[in-house]
């Protein structure tokens, strides 16, 4: 279906739903902590519009509700709360150098065109005007797993897997307009859990090695060294 | 007829009108910097006083080198020749779509390399070094974003695409949008501005473009700054033009003409504007980093083209 | 008729042979007869290909020559009748620059340069001889006579160890190529009733059994042609041979591999798959963006110009690979703009890369070595050869209005048809691999920039330099010829693809549409609308442009002198050649953003008393480390254990020849 077919709300979607693209991307070549942490929540916001335009098109209001979690969970709460650990941890100043990042980026750009390729049976089943966004809600989570692979510091991993996150619930809301409020529910709490969790295991982490560099976590074997 | 003779006179009208958007983009960013700074329209007196030096040739020079300056003018005049900028009737458009464009461009970029290879001196080597390799990276990125536009447009025929462009029902396609961001950092990139390339410096580390030309003197330098001011002008056209084309004229009806010529200014202006706060905002990159902001240049690009596979054909 | 005289060609070169036999004691006599007959059986082979691509005649003859029952058929239609062109046009040239340029050669022992002149003529009726064959027979033998005679060219100088390991890797190479080719025409000869192109034409494969005979060509043919990561021959093998050699071979000699897969996928295969396509499409992009990334490392000029040909060669597979996947997807106009594109650079490349070669061998004679690092300021003593170098440099980076420039843009809009495909991930391909294009069109502009930089511009980095002149007059002519053809060729590309149109038609059944649209001056491929490029326009802007802005800046009421002084150089000391940019750090931003692509080991070796510091740089091809390496390696390993069977005893031997009896006894049984 050609865009200028489409009425603006649902372009406003398609756009949005781009630019949550985008904003893996820029996660991904992102180096400093607190850009990090504020891309992330860029990523939220822009999820929480995509939300309120998909309720707006569908006319199911009670995903107004999920929007509305995702504002107050990935685009205040969660940021709020990595970057008072990371001051504590006082890592907030802290750049990350990357390997290949040229390399990484095209490898991400090639996992969009896999996911379009993957998703494109599913989207020829779908009727929904919101269809073609399943492969870009695809590619956000394995661009977020190539993220938790290609860094190192256990903070970039946790964002990267919390924009993980992000993909499937985007892929829930375009796909079939929400799914039902419990699993909603649960997923946000899972995240809202995951994030404490993980907060309390950099601190462990942190006292057992020294650092937060994930790479000395090497000995996951069952061969002694 | 009249067409022919109205691309000539556009052509004249934008190469005249070059120098005041150099001087107009250095104005704003004095006043922004809270500096006193020249008049907009210093350039041209700058121009009118290098006509008149008397040039001052480095012995080891070689015809290439006092051919260059004619060679990279001229080639950008040729490129201003084609670009539709106050109405898309304009038939000089067929000689050359937006890849002759791009390589037009590339033209002059060989010649001002080999010129600064040319007397020998390592500043020279080493602006021509970092403008091939910088000017490798942002190529790509910048066909990648006239192919997107040449699949909404189905043309790479700059009058059509403008055209099409101008005449389309107001759609929100994200492919454009990546495109556009595309477009505005390879602009920066290959125009020589911040953060890239300081246009104000002459301080060694710092320079790509100027360490070409420190060489030359008189009416070749006038030719070189010229044609410096003229691509900055091209792009910028190009970015107005295909960003917010409305307004273009699609006839060549006197009336019509004019009210484009006033909003293509106001626009070119406004840009102007742009392009001082974004440096002012800014400071310049290291050279090594110059990669990744290409690199993010070519990523939106991929993003642009994939956005309009994916989200907007079918 | 063009048969006939294209049979006179092959004729010509072989008697040039054999005057290079005769007169083996009369060597400056010699050199000038055959080269003589060799020029002539250019201009011969360029009129006979001429005529048959214009007048798109189809020929074919069956000599009395060859096996019994296989007789040698010979055959010129569209497609051989324009490679015959570029072989016979290269030939010309480089026959007219031979003999200036091997006379120095004359005292070096008579039979050494008897030797070259007499495998040149061999080489060439080989290259004439594949492009006419007509069966799959006499088409082996004409490979395997050009493969064999260019053997000797590369080892010519094989006084030198690095020579003969290069001519040795160049044969190897050469043999398995052949072996390759000889399964692919196996496979269709199984399928249809003979040898002759004709009835093989006319099998009818399986789908997998075609596939087969397809990767078998597309290897075979892909060593000869040199697409990575078959490539590794090629930089080795065209440096050391003579220049004009050099032209011949990388010039014309990858066409004519070039010719023979478009022969065998096109003509004899048929039925292509868009998997194919795909196939060719990736290998070409990643040929031209390695052979340009390699060739920047590179300060051997002839190597350096030898990865340009990998380059080259890619591009034109990406113009294949497109044409490929359209005309599977039955888009038979779109496809046949590719196979024009790809056609038009075959022409380009050869044009281009003779004359950069015969540039190089006129730099190469003067400047007494290969290595640029050492040139610099050639353009004041050889401002002929720089003039042309020039051309050359400008017409390979693919710059308007010169000829490289057209292929590539007519490969651009094809590629940009791929909105025309169903299939969305090719259509996302299509244009990546033209941005993949793009970037090795600029990364030439920067290798190109860097090599006229260093070798033509600045101060002579040596004495031997300084005392450079220009060469003879023949090898002036050449080069002239060669760049003003690449002008021509580039400002009238309408022209030209008009008569190369009637390959596709033949081939595909459909030609490229807009050739002949609103007027001769503009090439538009689709229509005027989409996409238009007046190649002669731009060429006349360019110059009323020049003219105008000169005399606007030379008003004869000034004095328009200037005043020749000392570089400037922000001021400070007196400039030297040492100080100048090299072609190494030239090249250093892009060795360090692009070093995945190289295996680089860099040492910085401090200074110390007595000693200044040392820099060593290696820049090395992980193919030949990654995949050459290896399999040598297992090859040497798996000779080793065969060796065992050579028991040294002879009753071992006496051994084995009986149970041979006993078994072949037991088989006739």
């Amino acid at each position: 279906m050609l865009i200028a077919s489409l009425s603006m709300p649902e372009q406003v979607t398609l756009t949005l739903s781009a630019l949550i693209l985008l904003s893996s991307f820029l996660l991904l070549a992102q180096v400093r902590v607190d850009s990090l942490i504020n891309t992330f929540a860029l990523q939220g916001l822009l999820l929480f519009f995509a939300t309120l335009a998909i309720a707006f098109i569908s006319g199911k209001y009670d995903l107004l509700i999920s929007a509305a979690l995702t504002l107050g969970l990935k685009v205040i709460f969660i940021p709020i709360l990595l970057r008072r650990l990371v001051v504590q941890l006082d890592i907030h100043r802290e750049v990350e150098v990357l390997v290949k990042p040229s390399l990484v980026m095209l490898f991400g750009g090639g996992l969009v065109l896999f996911s379009y390729y993957v998703s494109l049976p599913i989207t020829e089943l779908s009727l929904l005007s919101t269809r073609n966004t399943i492969a870009i809600s695809l590619a956000v989570v394995l661009i977020g797993m190539l993220m938790i692979i290609s860094r190192r510091k256990a903070v970039s991993q946790v964002i990267g897997f919390m924009s993980m996150e992000n993909g499937l619930f985007f892929a829930a809301v375009v796909s079939t307009f929400g799914m039902p409020m419990v699993v909603e529910l649960g997923i946000a709490f899972d995240v809202l859990v995951a994030v404490i969790l993980f907060g309390v295991f950099f601190f462990h982490i942190r006292t057992e090695i020294g650092s937060l560099d994930t790479d000395r976590l090497n000995r996951l074997n069952e061969v002694d060294k | 007829m009249t067409g022919w003779l109205f691309a000539l006179v556009q052509t004249l009208c934008v190469v005249l009108f070059a120098p005041f958007l150099a001087g107009w983009v250095k104005w704003i960013k004095c006043k922004l910097q809270n500096r006193q700074g020249p008049a907009p329209w210093q350039p041209y007196r700058d121009l009118w006083r290098l006509s008149k030096k008397q040039v001052v040739l480095a012995d080891v020079a070689s015809p290439i080198f006092r051919a260059a300056p004619y060679i990279v003018f001229g080639a950008t005049v040729v490129a201003a020749s084609v670009l539709p900028i106050v109405s898309t009737q304009l038939p000089t458009a067929a000689l050359a779509d937006v890849i002759v464009l791009v390589g037009i461009f590339a033209l002059t970029r060989f010649f001002l390399a080999l010129a600064g290879m040319d007397v020998g001196t390592s500043f020279g080597g080493m602006g021509s070094s970092r403008e091939v390799t910088l000017s490798s990276l942002a190529e790509p990125a910048l066909l990648m974003t006239f192919f997107t536009l040449a699949m909404t447009v189905s043309s790479t025929n700059l009058s059509s695409a403008v055209a099409y462009l101008s005449q389309a029902h107001f759609t929100l396609a994200p492919s454009l949008i990546f495109s556009f961001m595309a477009l505005l950092l390879v602009a920066v990139a290959e125009t020589g501005r911040i953060p890239i390339d300081n246009p104000a410096t002459h301080l060694e580390l710092t320079m790509i473009h100027e360490a070409m030309i420190l060489e030359y003197s008189g009416r070749h330098l006038l030719l070189m700054e010229w044609a410096a001011m003229l691509k900055l002008t091209l792009y910028s056209i190009l970015i107005v033009n295909l960003i917010v084309p409305w307004g273009i004229s699609l006839t060549l009806e006197p009336q019509a003409i004019a009210l484009a010529t006033v909003s293509v200014l106001g626009k070119l202006l406004v840009l102007g504007v742009l392009l001082a706060v974004s440096e002012t905002s800014q400071a310049k990159m290291r050279l090594f980093r110059a990669p990744q902001y290409l690199g993010m240049a070519f990523i939106l690009s991929l993003l642009g083209m994939m956005s309009h596979i994916i989200l907007e054909v079918r | 008729m063009s048969l006939t005289m294209a049979q006179l060609a092959v004729f010509l070169t072989l008697l040039s042979s054999v005057a290079a036999l005769v007169f083996v004691k009369k060597p400056r006599f010699m050199i000038n007869v055959s080269f003589f007959l060799l020029g002539l059986s250019g201009l011969v082979a360029v009129s006979a290909g001429g005529m048959a691509l214009l007048g798109n005649q189809v020929e074919q003859t069956i000599l009395p020559v060859g096996l019994p029952w296989l007789h040698v058929c010979l055959h010129i239609d569209a497609l051989a009748a324009f490679f015959l062109f570029i072989v016979g046009f290269v030939t010309f040239v480089a026959s007219c620059y031979g003999p200036s340029y091997i006379s120095r050669h004359a005292d070096d022992g008579a039979h050494a340069v008897s030797t070259l002149t007499f495998f040149t003529g061999l080489f060439v009726a080989g290259m004439y001889l594949v492009l006419l064959a007509a069966d799959a027979f006499s088409f082996m033998i004409a490979w395997e006579l050009m493969s064999v005679a260019s053997y000797f060219l590369v080892a010519y100088q094989h006084d030198r160890a690095e020579n003969r390991s290069a001519a040795f890797i160049y044969l190897l190479m050469a043999v398995v190529g052949g072996a390759f080719i000889l399964l692919a025409y196996g496979v269709l000869a199984a399928f249809g009733d003979g040898f002759s192109f004709v009835s093989m034409a006319k099998a009818h494969l399986s789908p997998t059994w075609a596939t087969i005979a397809f990767a078998l060509a597309f290897i075979g043919f892909g060593l000869k042609a040199g697409i990575v990561p078959l490539h590794v021959w090629l930089p080795q093998a065209h440096p050391v041979a003579p220049s004009h050699i050099s032209a011949l071979m990388s010039g014309v000699m990858l066409k004519v591999a070039v010719y023979g897969f478009i022969r065998f996928v096109y003509d004899l295969l048929g039925g292509v798959q868009w998997q194919w396509g795909v196939l060719v499409l990736l290998v070409g992009a990643i040929s031209a963006l390695m052979g340009v990334l390699y060739a920047l490392m590179q300060h051997d000029l002839k190597r350096l110009l030898a990865y340009h040909s990998v380059e080259n060669i890619g591009i034109i597979y990406i113009g294949l690979g497109l044409s490929m996947i359209f005309a599977a997807t039955d888009h038979k106009e779109v496809a046949a703009i590719a196979l024009v594109a790809a056609l038009y650079h075959c022409l380009n490349h050869a044009l281009f890369k003779s004359l950069l070669f015969l540039g190089a061998g006129a730099v190469l004679e003067q400047s007494g070595q290969h290595n640029m690092e050492h040139m610099g300021g050639l353009i004041k003593k050889m401002p002929v050869t720089a003039a042309c170098f020039l051309i050359g440099c400008v017409s390979i980076c693919a710059l308007p209005p010169f000829n490289g420039f057209v292929s590539e843009w007519l490969i651009y809009q094809a590629a940009l048809q791929g909105t025309v495909l169903k299939n969305g991930i090719l259509g996302t391909a299509l244009p990546i691999t033209s941005a993949m294009l793009a970037l090795t069109g600029a990364l030439a502009i920067a290798c190109f920039v860097k090599v006229y930089g260093v070798v033509f511009l600045g101060l002579p980095r040596t004495e031997k330099i300084e005392e450079a002149h220009e060469v003879p007059r023949g090898m002036q002519f050449s080069q002239i010829v060669l760049a003003i053809s690449c002008l021509v060729f580039g400002i009238f590309p309408t022209w030209t693809a008009n008569v190369l149109n009637v390959i596709p038609q033949k081939l595909l059944g459909a030609g490229f549409a807009g050739v002949n649209g609103e007027s001769w001056l503009w090439l538009t491929p689709i229509n005027t609308q989409t996409a238009s490029y007046g190649a002669l326009p731009v060429l006349i802007g360019l110059l009323v442009s020049w003219v105008v802005v000169y005399f606007f800046l030379h008003p004869p009421t000034r004095d328009n002198s200037i005043r020749i002084a000392p570089a400037w150089d922000c001021g400070f000391g007196p400039l030297n050649a040492r100080m100048q940019y090299t072609a190494t750090s030239f090249a250093m931003p892009i060795r360090k953003i692009f070093s995945f692509a190289w295996h680089v080991s860099e040492k910085v070796e401090p200074a110390r008393i007595g000693k200044g510091p040392h820099y060593f740089l290696h820049v090395s091809d992980w193919v030949w480390m990654y995949v050459y390496a290896p399999i040598g390696k297992i090859i040497h390993k798996v000779a080793e254990r065969t060796a065992r069977i050579q028991g040294g005893d002879l009753r071992i031997y006496l051994c084995y020849s009986f149970f041979t009896l006993l078994f072949l006894l037991w088989v006739i049984v």
